[in-house]
């Protein structure tokens, strides 16, 4: 690997473990410190490296050079400001070893993935903060994954460090009787970070699977430390495997998606389904089946292609479970047209009416999917109010599509 | 929004049913519920009650077996849900499995808050 390409690579992999153990050495009050000392030792090496040659141990480099970074800052305030210093840091005296260890690295990454998955800081900033700070990506890769612009991404990043400032938020490890707590916001963010790479209308599929790959490395974090005591991060690991093992058959040659019954299955990746069917085995060691136990297995049936009463019957009874659980209108709509696998469209018809989502444009593709057998005007209409409703470039598209599709049967 | 409670009443329950009867009507109270849980109304998938063990206490403290002597109904169950009016408590409870018996009946109560202070 050249320079050119070493440095990004090495920034996105290494920059966030030395920024999760400087965090954690100086306190969420100075984030900015260890901002400052990541960019700068990346800048040594922009300027170095080109001319003396790369380092035979390039991580190591780094290691050395944000090592002696902190030392020289450390020492610096502490000349200057003597006393300022101690104050700011409202500690009697601040190491200036870094340990840089893989243990170190590993629990300071862990440590701040709680710290910033707080009960107070609001979702969509942990997601971007986790992103900025966790995952090492730029404002640019984030406004980019988010389709909004850098202005707004720094804007909320800002206020998402004031609010840790603010809530006075401590890098450590929950205590013991906090830990499910915990962990079931973090699950959370985790579980909306995967999902806005996973569904995202974002074009750029290598943005999109390293959101879905960073989700599940975070997750992994977990498992090695919690997923023992806690068996709903194996079950949202499962689930995960499952929905990744289909992103290299979700898009075609141009870029064009394929819808889930049109996918080449020899495409799907079967060693993260293995992977994810392994992980599900052993979240079914608890007691009780979180809403990820529930979407993992109904991510499970949907790893097999081939229809049978089986499947749909276990289908339709996952998402009444998980209708049981918490309503939400995506649940509704999927549980229906599971039904209508079991039952039959007329019986899903008279159901999907009952829902009454009439300002959600999926209900209306529902409805249009349901009559194509049954009357392909009606199926028609409900393509048409579906487009009239959606909001997404990506689903218009898909719609389009349909429409032209039926006029074509006519 | 009011909250509805859906009794279900059998007619000459004996509790005996088949594994196989078992899990079919496991399956349409499932879908039944799973109807009213899509539309966002389901608050409570509630419990089955059993017809074992089952005692009543009367006046002066007598205690029956069972309430399935006297009376020929016996309560198997409930469900809370929620709704605007009763009509719309009434469309759900039409959905019950349990009406496929002859003489089984649901009953649509509203709840009534009690206001402790």
């Amino acid at each position: 690997m050249n320079t050119e390409k070493l440095i990004p690579h090495l920034f996105r992999t290494e920059s966030r473990k030395i920024s999760s153990v400087l965090n954690k050495h100086f306190g969420i009050n100075h984030m900015e410190i260890a901002e400052d000392i990541v960019s700068d030792t990346f800048l040594s090496a922009l300027e170095t490296w080109p001319y003396k040659g790369i380092p035979e141990n390039p991580k190591a480099w780094l290691y050395a050079v944000a090592k002696n970074k902190i030392k020289n800052y450390i020492l610096k305030t502490s000349n200057f400001e003597n006393n300022i210093a101690h104050q700011i840091f409202q500690i009697s005296e601040i190491s200036t070893e870094i340990d840089l260890s893989e243990r170190n690295i590993t629990d300071s990454q862990l440590q701040m993935l709680f710290a910033i998955c707080h009960p107070s800081i609001s979702q969509e900033s942990q997601i971007a903060l986790a992103l900025k700070i966790l995952c090492g990506f730029g404002i640019d890769e984030i406004a980019s994954a988010f389709l909004t612009n850098k202005e707004t991404i720094n804007k909320r990043l800002f206020r998402a460090k004031e609010k840790l400032k603010s809530e006075k938020i401590k890098i450590e490890f929950p205590s013991e009787n906090k830990v499910e707590e915990r962990i079931d916001t973090v699950l959370l963010t985790l579980y909306l970070l995967f999902n806005e790479g996973y569904y995202s209308e974002n074009q750029d599929t290598v943005i999109r699977k390293d959101l879905c790959f960073e989700s599940i490395r975070l997750l992994e974090l977990l498992i090695e430390n919690y997923a023992h005591k806690i068996p709903k991060i194996h079950a949202l690991y499962a689930l995960m495997c499952f929905h990744s093992s289909r992103f290299d058959a979700r898009k075609d040659q141009n870029n064009q998606t394929v819808l889930y019954q049109n996918q080449d299955e020899n495409l799907w990746d079967k060693a993260l389904i293995e992977k994810g069917i392994f992980h599900l085995h052993l979240a079914s060691k608890g007691e009780t089946a979180s809403k990820y136990h529930i979407e993992a297995s109904i991510a499970y049936w949907m790893t097999i292609k081939q229809d049978s009463k089986e499947k749909w019957e276990q289908v339709l009874k996952l998402y009444n479970l998980l209708l049981f659980q918490q309503y939400s209108p995506i649940a509704a709509l999927n549980r229906t047209f599971a039904l209508s696998k079991v039952y039959g469209n007329e019986i899903a018809i008279a159901e999907a009416e009952k829902l009454k989502l009439e300002s959600n444009p999926f209900y209306f593709s529902l409805l249009a999917e349901l009559y194509l057998t049954i009357d392909l005007l009606k199926a028609k209409q409900n393509l048409e109010k579906a487009l009239s409703l959606s909001n997404s470039n990506h689903e218009k598209e898909i719609l389009h599509k349909k429409i032209a599709a039926l006029s074509f049967q006519k | 929004m009011d909250e509805y409670v859906l009794i279900m009443r059998h007619e000459n329950a004996t509790g005996q049913v088949s594994p196989e009867q078992m899990q079919a009507w496991m399956q349409q109270t499932m879908d039944w519920l799973g109807g009213i849980a899509a539309q966002g109304k389901l608050l409570e998938t509630g419990n089955g009650l059993s017809f074992d063990d089952a005692r009543v206490v009367g006046h002066g403290g007598v205690v029956t077996n069972g309430p399935f002597g006297e009376i020929k109904e016996t309560i198997g169950g409930y469900v809370i849900v929620k709704a605007d009016s009763v009509e719309e408590a009434v469309e759900f409870a039409k959905g019950s499995p349990v009406l496929q018996g002859p003489g089984n009946t649901l009953e649509v109560r509203k709840v009534a808050k009690h206001d402790f202070k």
